[in-house]
């Protein structure tokens, strides 16, 4: 077979472009690791250090702001069961993971679609990109991670972000590109700059599309940080993992639970907020 | 200095879109530019004025350019080459900022699908144009209130554009439009999406409106009914190119070429047309000092049955019938008596469109007399003039052309007649 002739390196090449990036880049990995590290241990410390039933107590108000008394109820009793699974410390690990590398890929995704709604030659640039990005598979991300970022949260954070981050640029050119040209044009026709039709006119109209991405992000945020387990990074992955490791079924089952309970109350909460923004839009 | 000027304005789209022009320019077809250079040639060639206070119409089919050639009014579609004048002001020569400053305060637009803000209410749709020019909240809630006022939406504030209907909903667009106090209005096929009950409607309010504000208007528009009802003059699109412009009498008179012809056939006369366009020259008519002998004369002259009588100043004072002169005549009368008053002469407006002299002049034996607000006598209209007029017969103007009345200035149609269309 001709193609066999010749071995293509492909992964020679990125083992010379990562090390050239630990020779010459460690600065700044070391800045980002330094700042990802003293938010990610601000939060954790700041969830963990009031009584576990203040915390319930806020995430019920917050349910019941988002959708209600039987949502903050049921939220309530779930946070609560984490509790006396003895996985607190755990769980609250893995939601300031999870709302740190949530935070970093919106700041980062949702000007990404900003732009590329607006150019289309950076559309066309961001998409191969985010496509690489949502489809190879999320365990590759860990090995780079690891070796620009040692083991520990961090890397976790990291890859995490990588990988949840498509959803937030995706959606978000889809909500501005959505929003009816006319509308846009009104704005322009009366003198607006573009900064005010983007702030007043496209954001707000866009919202719902933007808020399923947020939706999005953490969900897939919430699922890699399990993955981000293995290296380290704690929190209900370190239990799944352990479980896995040790076939431990039940271990499992009790870290699996503790994700799906953050994963409900997640989505359930940035969906109504979404719901919210379209009620808005929709009159 | 004129409103707005438009001089030798193209726009292409597309990447060689100079080359284009230059091609254009040297007489090239717009097929043929398109196919050598890859663009589409949307505006080739226009110039025109608007003068203050006129209601300019661009009709065209979709394709035609009509909707590019209003954009390039505001820059929103920068032509190619050309340039627009606003006020004297060359739009091309400003900054974007500048720019910005002449669309918060000079023009404003209004379009076809209403292009409103769905998360802001009626109120803040309004005052979408001053909040944007950053005056202070309270003026401007103000005049946006005022705005909705004039459009007929005091009521409406607080609601949501969605709880409004289509024509509802326009009226909001023109009330945003309103706001500003821009002097110059664009309108794209404002009313296209309307039904045709509420677009006549819209119509009607725009006349009217525009009866007060005298603003400057160019209303692009694919009907060339709402053209003629509206349009002080139109403009007739085609590929690009304007192909007639002028009033709507001219253009019904003498269509530029087929592609117009086929456009007027379809045009409902009765409503564009306005009495001035089709009166005649009054000739059975007599000064009231004359008397039955000379009113008798003057019937037997003319052999007609019916006779204006006007005062020294041309002023409609009454009508004479023959039963009535013949009767004077018997009973020795030496001036003109007992007449129909003027009250009772069935008589219309110059601005009264065709539609509203039709049952007037049914019900009249006379001639229906034209007559401005000082009631003089300006034409009459003979009924078989109307029915030769509303049969689409272009031949109306041939000889017995209202010169004097269309040269003042064409169909500025409005539906407030005087209010003397008394029915004897």
């Amino acid at each position: 077979m001709v193609l066999n002739a010749y071995r293509l390196p492909v992964g020679t090449w990125v083992d010379s472009a990562v090390d050239w990036m630990t020779d010459n880049l460690e600065w700044l990995f070391d800045a980002v690791s330094a700042f990802l590290k003293a938010l990610i241990d601000g939060l954790e410390s700041g969830l963990l250090w009031p009584s576990a039933l203040v915390v319930v107590a806020i995430v019920a108000v917050l349910a019941y702001i988002a959708k209600g008394w039987r949502f903050s109820l049921l939220t309530a009793a779930s946070f609560a069961v984490i509790a006396m699974m003895g996985l607190w410390d755990e769980a609250m690990s893995t939601l300031s993971l999870v709302l740190v590398a949530s935070s970093v890929a919106l700041l980062v995704g949702i000007p990404l679609g900003i732009i590329a709604a607006r150019s289309d030659r950076f559309s066309s640039m961001l998409r191969p990109v985010l496509d690489l990005m949502q489809t190879m598979p999320s365990l590759v991300y860990l090995i780079p991670a690891i070796v620009f970022f040692g083991i520990g949260k961090v890397p976790g954070v990291v890859a995490t972000v990588v990988f949840a981050l498509p959803p937030a640029a995706r959606l978000t050119e889809l909500g501005l590109r959505q929003v009816d040209p006319e509308v846009v044009e009104a704005g322009e026709a009366f003198g607006a700059t573009p900064m005010k039709i983007l702030t007043r006119v496209q954001v707000p109209l866009a919202l719902p599309t933007i808020m399923a991405g947020v939706n999005q992000v953490i969900m897939l945020a919430l699922s890699m940080v399990v993955i981000a387990g293995m290296v380290g990074a704690g929190g209900l992955g370190a239990v799944i993992f352990r479980g896995v490791t040790r076939l431990d079924v039940g271990l499992g089952f009790e870290g699996g639970l503790g994700v799906v309970i953050m994963a409900v109350f997640l989505d359930r909460i940035t969906a109504a907020f979404g719901d919210r923004a379209n009620k808005r839009v929709s009159h | 200095m004129s409103a707005v000027e438009v001089r030798d304005v193209y726009k292409v789209f597309g990447a060689k879109a100079d080359a284009a022009v230059k091609m254009l320019k040297a007489g090239k077809t717009r097929e043929e530019v398109a196919e050598a250079t890859n663009t589409v040639p949307a505006v080739i060639d226009a110039s025109f004025t608007i003068e203050r206070g006129e209601i300019f119409v661009v009709m065209g089919l979709s394709g035609s350019g009509k909707s590019t050639l209003v954009r390039c009014l505001n820059l929103m579609h920068p032509p190619t080459s050309g340039s627009v004048l606003i006020d004297g002001q060359d739009l091309m020569s400003l900054t974007p900022a500048e720019l910005r400053e002449v669309r918060s305060e000079k023009i404003s637009m209004v379009f076809q699908h209403f292009g409103l803000f769905p998360h802001r209410t009626v109120l803040e749709n309004a005052a979408w144009g001053l909040e944007v020019r950053k005056v202070p909240e309270a003026e401007r809630r103000e005049r946006a209130a005022e705005a909705l006022g004039l459009v007929g939406l005091a009521g409406w504030a607080d609601s949501y554009p969605g709880e409004l209907s289509g024509g509802m909903q326009q009226r909001v667009g023109l009330a945003r439009a309103l706001a500003t106090d821009a002097d110059v209005l664009l309108m794209d096929e404002a009313f296209s999406a309307l039904d045709p009950l509420i677009r006549s409607e819209m119509q009607e309010q725009l006349v009217s409106l525009q009866q007060d504000l005298e603003k400057t208007i160019v209303f692009i528009t694919h009907d060339l009914n709402e053209a003629m009802f509206l349009g002080d003059r139109i403009a007739i699109m085609k590929a690009g190119r304007i192909v007639q412009l002028g009033t709507t009498e001219e253009i019904l008179r003498a269509p530029a070429d087929d592609y117009v012809r086929a456009f007027v056939q379809d045009v409902d006369r009765s409503r564009v047309l306005t009495a001035s366009a089709v009166m005649e020259e009054p000739v059975a008519m007599i000064l009231r000092r004359e008397g039955p002998s000379a009113a008798l004369r003057e019937m037997r002259l003319r052999q007609t049955s019916g006779l204006m009588v006007v005062d020294e100043r041309k002023r409609l004072v009454g009508a004479a019938t023959d039963d009535d002169v013949v009767r004077m005549i018997r009973s020795g009368a030496d001036k003109l008596e007992h007449l129909m008053t003027a009250d009772e002469v069935a008589q219309v407006g110059p601005d009264t469109p065709l539609v509203d002299c039709l049952i007037p002049s049914a019900e009249s034996r006379l001639p229906l007399a034209v007559v401005d607000d000082d009631r003089t006598l300006l034409g009459v209209i003979p009924r078989v003039t109307l029915l030769n007029v509303l049969g689409g017969n272009d031949t109306n103007g041939a000889e017995c052309s209202p010169d004097e009345t269309s040269a003042e200035g064409g169909a500025a149609v409005t539906t407030a007649a005087t209010d003397g269309e008394a029915v004897s």
